[in-house]
């Protein structure tokens, strides 16, 4: 056991889905040729003025009601001054003494089950910046200003967290959540949706915190994880063999699997952050909050609770198949469907549904298969018509083919066998053909019961229903 | 009285009695302003071809009957609004190559009330000074005296109507830029209540400051324009949404019964006694009308002047971040890496007056140093801003000298910026509490003119406007004009 604790703090930085920026009416759209997005405002010409996107500080409003926290009434844009190509106006406008969003905390399961409580000290809304260009300008830079401007809101944790693991599960925590609020589209390829974490050591025990280093611009969970891991073992490493720890902004590189060092506090910019003379502070009303709080949707761990107690999952099971909106959707539209056994609803759409998906890396939004679809297939388990294991094979059918369970059940021949006597024949004939392991299982080798049951399956190509097969058995084979 | 002594309002009625077209008064302005380049210096573009142009368009409306009050009127606009297609140089180095791709709101609506553009004013680099010395196109001289200065920063523009050689012209006032040059020029000048007037377009020196107005001949021709300039812009946040009031209708209040504050510190030390006398004259105009006099003290205002060089300069250091070389602007040749460019583009592209500025301002705003400075000076505008309203509580409008001397010669106090920067001792208070403003002539010492200065409350232009109209019903300064100008 090691005698050294982590502690962890993020700050994630979300991109607010609005259709437009948040002081500008260029578009947000991502993907388009450099430049084609920014106007006047975006590119900081002389004379132009900022107009602040009244959706984007709905979007924030309503990510502070989903966290519990105090919204402010009034908060003040700030700006924050440094210099760099893809800032055009030399500085950005963020939330400094008095953002929007202030006290909040979110709920993490450990790996053990337990709950832990992370705490949010804010919610800020900010513009982001623009993108340096290298790459194919030997000898030059290129500045892209399509997102320059776009709106986010950079969400600051606690340093509550103490294992890599805590913060993966914190910030896939927020991205469920700012994907339920239909707030942010989360896709971290894009960028949408990463985080800066600051991380230090401390002696178990110590009160004290140890000197942080900043580890910029993550964006995914796996380098989060890494990172920050490589980050503690550099870290001990070096207070183990007598050094200091420098307070400094990393960058993590992950084909490398490790950070190094961008620059040092001393080098660090004094940002004269000051009120922005060219916005009004934004004042919130009670009707305001009251109408966004009427517009939150039922929120992850309301709709897990909602869960177990409706459906009579596990909490492990509530919590993956919440993990997204769509997701249980999905499951709830095929769970009302098959309403006597939402259990069974839960393992096919965590089971075979899940694994189909993944195998070729789709979203739910993807799948081959419709809830109503599946929820056929199930249907025809229940009622008798297949059996479970059948089904496997009519699922895969369907997935390939796209084609109804009932059509592939009929093209196929799979309907399962209930007839008596049909049954009743089959195992005559096995038992027939089987003398010997007859005679054995009469002289008490239980185990055999299950040789029987394949042969007799083997026979009838799979279709006999099971309970029934296994209720004539015993009475055939009886002495 | 020749056509170039005519006020707005009598251009716009010898427009409709076809007196004279659009473009026949056009061509007056331009000749007159281009004959008075070499010895005012008062433009850094004149746009013949554009105005021309837009004067035959407006002697169509005029024929079609479409003709608005402004239709066919020739006007400058101060070269910190931004025009599209035409140069906006803001008296700088740094854009003087500067072409801006859209129209500033003030530009767009005088254009749609048929103002003729004319051309661009000169100017104190970036509106930073009060005499017109910084501007990078040379210094504008005073057409009363062309070895004094004019004023700033809209020195350009209170220089051109002092002359005629333009009837109005737009400029803006931070802290005294249009008050301060239409005093020294003998002219009437117009700073309206922060938020009256978009600042869309106007390229920004004190953001929490900066308000666009008018300089002009008479209280009603800058009633006939403020009319047209003003309003709510959806692109600017700091806009008022708050209907436009008649400003004309509003020109004949009687003054009968209104309750003049004389500012007490305004008459202390440091005012000329023949400024002094002037206003004493003016004052007296206004109680033979019927007003009332009375003396009201604002304690923290003598605040106003360090208080401003401490805001100011901090939203100055912010609002030229922008220009780095990287998009618009001057562009140091030959950099070697990024830093070099940055340095070097601003180095070369900024005066002294405007580096200056944004040292303090970078200073100000620096961690340690913040709640010493800026933070301080927000409490103390705070402090003037109730000064102000107390003051509004017991009297109508208050009244002064716009400027503690005349004009003073150029070169004077271009080496000593403190005793430059009193020169916005009176202006300033009224740019920190976001009040309505003018300067109006009342009389000269010597060859040259001085300004009473008249603000009122929060969006009381119809007020100071009236009250400006009814002491020029009584006088004749403001008709005044300079020799070799007449």
């Amino acid at each position: 056991m090691s005698e050294w604790e982590t502690v962890i703090g993020l700050e994630i930085h979300a991109q607010l889905s609005t259709k437009s920026k948040i002081f500008s009416g260029s578009s947000t759209a991502y993907g388009a040729a450099p430049n084609a997005q920014a106007n006047l405002v975006d590119l900081g010409y002389p004379g132009v003025l900022p107009v602040l996107n009244a959706e984007a500080v709905r979007y924030a409003v309503k990510f502070g009601l989903a966290i519990g926290a105090t919204v402010s009434r009034t908060s003040v844009f700030a700006r924050k001054n440094y210099f760099y190509p893809d800032l055009p106006k030399g500085y950005q406008i963020s939330q400094y003494e008095l953002p929007i969003v202030a006290r909040g905390k979110l709920e993490i399961v450990l790996d053990d089950g337990s709950k832990k409580v992370i705490g949010i000290t804010r919610a800020h809304l900010e513009e982001d910046a623009g993108k340096s260009l290298h790459e194919g300008l030997p000898g030059a830079s290129g500045i892209d200003l399509n997102r320059a401007g776009t709106p986010l809101i950079e969400i600051v944790s606690e340093p509550d967290m103490r294992s890599a693991k805590e913060a993966v599960a914190y910030m896939k925590k927020v991205h469920t959540l700012v994907r339920y609020l239909d707030i942010c589209d989360g896709n971290m390829q894009e960028g949408s949706f990463r985080c800066d974490a600051n991380v230090s050591v401390r002696k178990k025990g110590s009160e004290k915190f140890g000197t942080r280093a900043e580890i910029k611009n993550l964006n995914s969970f796996r380098f989060v994880e890494k990172a920050i891991n490589y980050e503690v073992e550099r870290q001990i490493d070096i207070l183990e063999s007598g050094g200091k720890v420098v307070q400094e902004t990393r960058l993590y590189d992950p084909d490398k699997g490790e950070t190094r060092s961008m620059r040092s506090k001393e080098e660090a910019n004094d940002y004269r952050y000051f009120p922005d003379p060219d916005l009004l502070p934004v004042v919130l009303d009670d009707a305001f909050l009251e109408s966004v709080r009427k517009s939150l949707p039922e929120l992850p761990d309301q709709k897990a609770a909602r869960f177990s107690s409706e459906y009579g999952l596990s909490a492990y099971d509530a919590g993956v198949l919440t993990s997204s909106r769509e997701l249980a959707a999905y499951y709830e539209e095929v769970a009302k469907e098959v309403s006597s056994d939402p259990k069974l609803a839960a393992n096919w759409v965590m089971g075979e549904l899940a694994a189909a998906l993944n195998k070729e890396a789709l979203e739910i939004g993807e799948s081959r298969l419709s809830s109503a679809a599946l929820a056929k297939l199930l249907k025809r388990i229940q009622d008798k018509t297949i059996s479970g294991k059948i089904a496997k094979e009519v699922f895969e059918a369907m997935w390939a083919t796209g084609k109804d369970a009932d059509a592939i059940i009929e093209e196929k021949g799979l309907r399962q066998i209930t007839d008596t006597s049909a049954i009743e024949k089959a195992i005559d004939e096995v038992m027939a053909k089987n003398p010997s392991q007859l005679a054995d299982y009469r002289a008490g080798k239980d185990k055999l019961f299950g040789f029987f049951v394949g042969q007799v399956m083997k026979a009838t190509g799979g279709k006999a229903n099971p309970a029934q097969l296994n209720e004539l058995l015993k009475k055939k084979l009886a002495p | 009285m020749s056509t170039h002594e005519k006020t707005v309002a009598e251009l716009a009625a010898g427009l409709r009695n076809k007196e004279f077209s659009s473009v026949e008064l056009a061509k007056l302005y331009l000749d007159r302003a281009e004959a008075s380049q070499p010895t005012l210096n008062a433009f850094v573009s004149v746009t013949r071809d554009v105005a021309l142009a837009a004067a035959a368009e407006a002697d169509r409306r005029i024929a079609e009957g479409k003709a608005g009050p402004l239709t066919g009127i020739p006007i400058a606009h101060k070269d910190i609004f931004c025009t599209e297609g035409i140069r906006t140089t803001c008296g700088s180095k740094m854009l003087d190559n500067f072409v801006a791709p859209y129209d500033a709101t003030v530009v767009t609506k005088l254009k749609e009330a048929g103002c003729v553009m004319i051309g661009k004013t000169n100017m104190d680099e970036f509106a930073m000074g009060s005499s017109n010395e910084t501007s990078y196109y040379g210094p504008v001289r005073n057409p009363w005296d062309t070895s004094m200065v004019p004023g700033g920063s809209s020195g350009g523009s209170a220089a051109a109507v002092a002359a005629r050689v333009v009837p109005a012209a737009t400029a803006t006032d931070t802290g005294g830029s249009i008050r301060q040059p239409a005093a020294l020029c003998g002219v009437t000048g117009l700073k309206p209540t922060y938020g009256r007037v978009s600042r869309y377009g106007m390229i920004a020196f004190a953001s929490s400051l900066d308000q666009g107005g008018v300089i002009a001949a008479s209280a009603e021709d800058a009633a006939l324009v403020l009319g047209a300039m003003a309003g709510f812009d959806p692109r600017d946040s700091t806009s008022v949404d708050r209907p436009v009031p008649d400003y004309v209708a509003a020109l004949n209040r009687p003054v009968k019964g209104l309750r003049i504050g004389l500012l007490k510190e305004f008459f202390e030390k440091g005012l000329d006694p023949e400024v002094e006398k002037r206003i004493r004259e003016a004052l007296d105009v206004y109680q033979k009308l019927g007003a009332e006099l009375h003396e009201v003290s604002l304690p923290s205002l003598p605040l106003s002047v360090p208080t401003y060089y401490v805001v100011a300069p901090a939203e100055c250091s912010s609002n030229l971040a922008r220009f780095d070389g990287v998009r618009f602007g001057h562009r140091a040749g030959n950099a070697k890496d990024l830093m070099e460019l940055y340095c070097r583009s601003r180095g070369e592209g900024f005066g002294a007056e405007v580096k200056r500025r944004i040292m303090t301002g970078t200073y100000v705003l620096s961690a340690g140093y913040y709640d010493a400075y800026y933070l301080q000076a927000q409490k103390v505008r705070q402090l003037i801003n109730k000064d102000f309203e107390r003051a509004f509580g017991e009297v109508d409008v208050l009244m002064g000298p716009t400027t503690p001397t005349p004009a003073f010669p150029l070169g004077a106090k271009t080496s000593d910026p403190i005793t430059m920067y009193l020169n916005d001792i009176y202006t300033i208070g009224a740019n920190l509490a976001g009040l309505p403003a003018m300067s109006v002539p009342c009389g000269f010492v010597g060859k040259l003119p001085v300004g009473l200065q008249i603000v009122g409350p929060h969006f009381g232009e119809e007020k100071i406007l009236g009250a400006a109209h009814a002491y020029q019903k009584e006088t004749d300064w403001h008709r005044r004009l300079p020799d070799g100008f007449k």
